[in-house]
């Protein structure tokens, strides 16, 4: 097999596996958008919280603890303690819940019946809101998370192809992780939304809020719910995207590449969310590699695939499988 | 033949019970405009109720009332013998008050099965975490909804569309599908807003049998609002009289039809 095309089929396979991470961070949007016709913007500062969160918990941190200092004049840091990762995890879930409760008690419940703009207006707030609290609580330090996924080239796959190929594929042990995760992950939820009767009002919510209301569906509750589904895929983005790069800043910054992702998808399609992260994953590398690096000088993968979302703008608005837009006149 | 503290036997024979919804003095204001104006009536087991009026009488007000989506001003709500009070409408559904809509509220993008096994919400008492690794008493819980939901859906002839997406369907299905939804919540009152409007005559005789059939078949008290006066006095057991905001007629069919001051409403009468 011709070298070119063995780099291409391993490019191809890291597309994949970058591509299930912003499907994860897009399925977040999704489950929002759905239920309450909220774009929510904080999506990617829920991912850092959350991933903050989680660090901070593991290593028993005092949350606000520059503020405490300063107010008491104290010097305190550490609870002294470390709490394993699985204990740390179902904590932050906590902490997602509680906050997705208080983001519907004290900013959604007063918009309801608002336009569309004043919602994503809000959600802006709440991300640069979310982001000082995050920054406030844990230190704005760069965190290095450690929750035992495996890391580094998986030696297996690499012995395998050079058996064959006579070329190793360096395929990260963390993206195969996270693609097993995100497939559980999407196969939970649908089954949830499917067969489960929170699952069930929760796409009456997302067809029609006073239908709902009329079988008995509690549209607040409904709407905590999918927040702290949304918070919880933040987490598991997080966990994700912290372990590759360091619980950063930069890490609520991938909200932006999910935008790209939902416009290919469309914006209430989960599986839309998932396919459309695989196609960005993979095209961005794909044409990085072949047209890109070759001809454009590189760096092609921070704008490609915002052009291809503008692409699909053009030609299908609705995105793959979003719900067609029809108007009636 | 009304005055009976429990209950009447109608003109073709079905014995009606005590009462289960009364609504006393109800006002309802939107800012300066008076919707409602201190109207009482009541509703009772097995009964069809009839609200009618011209249009912007207050009808869809008072159903609104009735099912919580609008809280009144002034009055009280008595519901099951119990003054209940100010609710929510999901609260409201769950008490065993199901609805319909004028204008058709379905779940465009579930089939006809799913839209009718959403009724059913409100019976499903198993919590998440059963329903979640599918244990058997939440399986056997949706196997029974699940009967309930065919049941009704035989019953009201839509056996062939059951896997269709609502979307897709004909106005006079969808507002059979409204209605077996709401039937599939069992509701000790089931209220009808406009169960015919934009109906041609066939679809208008189809519905009426069916609301009768409802009636029949499963005991179930119905409040009914329709502007069109022929199929409500042939439908309705009682029927409340609606003009602007006010109550002027309360009886049966009979009685309403001949009282001069709905008479008026209906045909207008020169004020000179």
């Amino acid at each position: 097999m011709p070298d070119q095309l063995l780099f291409a089929i391993e490019v191809f396979l890291n597309g994949l596996m970058a591509g299930v991470l912003y499907a994860l961070v897009a399925l977040g949007f999704v489950l929002i958008y759905k239920a309450s016709g909220i774009f929510n913007f904080a999506q990617g500062v829920m991912a850092l919280f959350a991933a903050m969160t989680l660090y901070g918990i593991m290593n028993g941190l005092v949350p606000f603890a520059h503020l405490i200092n300063a107010v008491f004049g104290t010097d305190i840091h550490y609870f002294g303690w470390n709490v394993p990762a699985l204990g740390a995890i179902i904590l932050t879930i906590g902490v997602m819940i509680g906050f997705s409760w208080l983001v519907q008690r004290f900013i959604f419940r007063h918009l309801v019946g608002q336009e569309p703009i004043i919602l994503f207006m809000a959600t802006i707030g709440l991300a640069y809101f979310l982001e000082g609290v995050g920054d406030l609580m844990w230190g704005s330090d760069i965190k290095t998370l450690e929750v035992g996924l495996p890391q580094g080239i998986n030696e297996t796959i690499d012995a395998v192809t050079f058996e064959a190929f006579g070329y190793g594929f360096f395929i990260d042990n963390l993206d195969i992780v996270a693609s097993i995760v995100a497939a559980f992950l999407v196969l939970a939820l649908v089954l949830f939304a499917q067969y489960t009767k929170q699952g069930r009002a929760m796409r009456a919510v997302a067809d029609d809020h006073q239908a709902a209301l009329s079988v008995g569906v509690s549209l607040n509750f409904i709407w905590i719910l999918v927040w702290s589904l949304a918070g919880f895929v933040a987490l598991v983005a997080g966990i994700m995207w912290g372990a590759k790069s360091g619980v950063q800043f930069s890490l609520s910054l991938i909200a932006l590449k999910a935008l790209p992702v939902l416009m290919l998808g469309g914006f209430t399609s989960i599986p839309g969310a998932i396919i459309g992260g695989l196609i960005i994953g993979v095209g961005e590398k794909l044409f990085e590699f072949l047209i890109g690096q070759p001809y454009l000088g590189g760096a092609t993968e921070n704008w490609f695939a915002y052009m291809l979302a503008l692409i699909f703008l053009l030609f299908r608005p609705q995105g793959l499988f979003g719900e067609k837009i029809i108007e009636r006149v | 033949m009304l005055d009976q503290a429990d209950g009447y036997v109608t003109a073709d024979g079905r014995k009606i019970g005590s009462v289960v919804m009364e609504m006393r003095n109800i006002t309802l204001r939107f800012g300066g405009v008076e919707a409602i104006k201190d109207i009482s009536f009541d509703i009772r087991e097995g009964e069809i109720r009839a609200i009618i009026g011209p249009n912007g009488a207050g009808k869809s007000s008072m159903l609104n009332v009735i099912s919580g989506f609008y809280v009144p001003q002034d009055g009280e709500v008595w519901y099951k013998g119990a003054l209940r009070p100010p609710m929510k409408p999901y609260q409201v559904a769950r008490q065993g008050i199901a609805r319909t809509f004028q204008n058709i509220a379905l779940f465009e993008g579930m089939s006809v099965l799913d839209n009718v096994m959403t009724g059913r919400l409100t019976h499903m008492k198993r919590g998440l975490w059963q329903q979640a690794v599918w244990r058997g008493p939440a399986e056997a819980e949706e196997t029974a909804n699940r009967e309930v939901a065919e049941r009704i859906i035989d019953f009201l002839e839509i056996q062939a569309i059951r896997k269709t997406p609502v979307a897709r369907l004909p106005y006079g299905l969808k507002k059979r599908v409204e209605l077996a939804r709401a039937l599939a919540a069992e509701p000790s009152l089931l209220l009808l807003d406009e169960p015919m409007a934009g109906m041609n005559v066939e679809e208008k005789e189809d519905m009426s049998r069916f609301i009768l059939d409802v009636n029949d078949e499963f005991g179930t008290t119905i409040a009914l609002i329709e502007h069109d006066m022929g199929v409500v006095m042939d439908l309705s057991d009682r029927v409340v009289v609606m003009d602007y905001g006010k109550k002027i007629g309360d009886g049966t069919p009979d009685e309403v039809r001949n009282n001069q001051d709905v008479i008026d409403a209906y045909l207008g009468v020169s004020h000179d």
